[in-house]
């Protein structure tokens, strides 16, 4: 499935996103297993609500870190996440 | 920012990881009476339980060291009355929960409950794919019983993540497996062949399959994953003794497992309390953070300090951490040596032995009784393994 900015990703079924104190890092949780994200991948994963388009993530990450042209990054990961199952889309 | 892409199961090599795996074992109790279970051949000495209050400490102090991934298992954990307590209570304090389950004891108004606990996700073990041989396998008449409960999980939003443990009397009906697995829509499915601990040690000769069975049932496995693709994930397991190179057993000893038993011992691994000259801590005297980081127990066989040749000097040491201990102490007498898998064991020719009597249909070995977990077994064997 293709990704655009248009595209609004939502973690997936069976999957949790939460912060851990312990590893300093947010994880990604389901059955028996789970996945230690890094900065990158635990920002944009906890901003995909179902509410937020990949327009919207990019646009938000880009003011919280200052930062500039993350579109195609942003992309790039929810693709791999839509593979791995971790977000879908609608 | 290419370092996306590079999220990656979590691991600490350099110092103590936190224990990010509970096992709550919290019964030894069970309707089945699998010929391969796990726990110890002695359990029916165990008997004292653990109190609701006991299992939220444990559930408390683990979570507060990093825990987070929480399975209760048993014996059938749904033996435990309380079992919804302690998954509410396991929920709350912020861990994925996970349910390993016979099934036997699932209805709408437990599952209804669970749900309502906050449970995330269940665990249904099958002993075969037809009612003949479920029942034969785990002496009992559980087999509808557990399509039932497929559809119930299935009916609650649950993922049907279906487990089989395999053998030398399944291994052929693999293929009727996963159509079983296909028709319950199971989306996770794992064909895990034996390991030989516990009742399976006891009945070993009998469990152990030939190569060319292991074989055939790898390759109906891979056809099945090239003909129905994604849908279904699929994990074989092979038994360890076809293998010349030892499993990381546990991921490394006291790196990321934490069992706690019926009766409140704390192990490194499920079946570790069988090892002689090591006194394993009880959660009733001690706290969880003493007995992952300050225990003899959990601090034993941890890293590489404690081996000896030809672990010592291995290239591997590292990627397997010598196997598994409660191996080496079955097989090579010997908790301390390498685990007899290693073709550089000097037990290895053991492994070897049983491998080959394993092609030879017939043996005399092969062909004694199965004997059955129970109670008045485990009381007349009277042996941890």
């Amino acid at each position: 499935m293709t990704v655009t900015t248009a595209s609004v990703p939502k973690i997936g079924r069976h999957f949790r996103i939460q912060w851990e104190e312990a590893q300093k890092a947010y994880v990604l949780l389901y059955p028996e297993g789970m996945v230690k994200l890094n900065q990158s991948a635990g920002e944009i994963l906890k901003r995909c609500t179902g509410e937020a388009s990949v327009g919207d993530i990019t646009a938000d990450l880009e003011k919280t870190f200052n930062a500039q042209g993350l579109q195609q990054d942003v992309i790039n990961f929810v693709e791999l996440a839509l593979q791995q199952k971790w977000v879908e889309t609608t | 920012m290419t370092d996306f892409a590079e999220a990656q199961a979590a691991q600490d090599a350099a110092t103590i990881g936190p224990p990010l795996w509970l096992l709550a074992e919290v019964t030894y109790r069970c309707p089945l009476h699998c010929v391969y279970c796990y726990n110890p051949v002695d359990f029916a000495k165990h008997e004292a339980e653990l109190s609701t209050e006991e299992w939220f400490k444990v559930l408390r102090e683990a979570r507060e060291l990093g825990s987070v991934q929480c399975g209760f298992s048993g014996g059938e954990p749904m033996l435990r009355d309380d079992l919804e307590l302690l998954v509410a209570e396991a929920h709350r304090l912020g861990y994925y929960t996970n349910l390993l389950t016979s099934g036997v004891g699932l209805n709408e108004k437990r599952i209804d409950a669970l749900k309502e606990a906050g449970l995330d996700h269940i665990q249904l073990s099958f002993q075969d794919s037809s009612r003949e041989m479920n029942d034969f396998l785990s002496s009992t008449r559980t087999f509808d019983l557990k399509r039932r409960a497929a559809t119930l999980i299935k009916s609650r939003g649950y993922p049907m993540v279906m487990n089989c443990t395999i053998h030398r009397h399944n291994i052929d009906h693999i293929e009727a497996i996963l159509q079983l697995a296909d028709e319950i829509e199971a989306e996770y499915v794992e064909l895990a062949n034996t390991q030989y601990y516990g009742w399976a040690q006891v009945n070993r000769d009998q469990l152990l399959p030939s190569r060319e069975q292991l074989e055939c049932a790898e390759r109906i496995t891979n056809e099945w994953r090239e003909k129905h693709g994604n849908k279904m994930k699929l994990f074989f397991v092979v038994p360890d003794y076809y293998e010349n190179r030892p499993k990381k057993c546990m991921n490394g000893w006291g790196n990321i497992f934490l069992t706690i038993t019926p009766d409140g011992k704390a192990l490194p691994c499920h079946t570790a309390r069988m090892l002689p000259g090591l006194e394993f801590p009880d959660v009733r005297t001690s706290s969880v953070r003493e007995i992952w980081y300050e225990s003899e127990g959990f601090n034993r066989y941890r890293g590489t300090g404690w081996m000896k040749e030809p672990c010592s000097s291995c290239p591997e040491k590292e990627k397997d951490y010598g196997g598994c201990r409660c191996q080496a102490y079955m097989v090579a007498n010997d908790p301390n040596a390498a685990d007899p898998v290693c073709d550089k064991s000097p037990f290895h020719h053991k492994i070897v032995e049983a491998v080959e009597r394993a092609q030879i249909p017939g043996n005399p070995q092969q062909v004694k009784p199965l004997i059955y977990r129970g109670p008045k077994e485990s009381l007349q064997l009277d042996r941890p393994f």
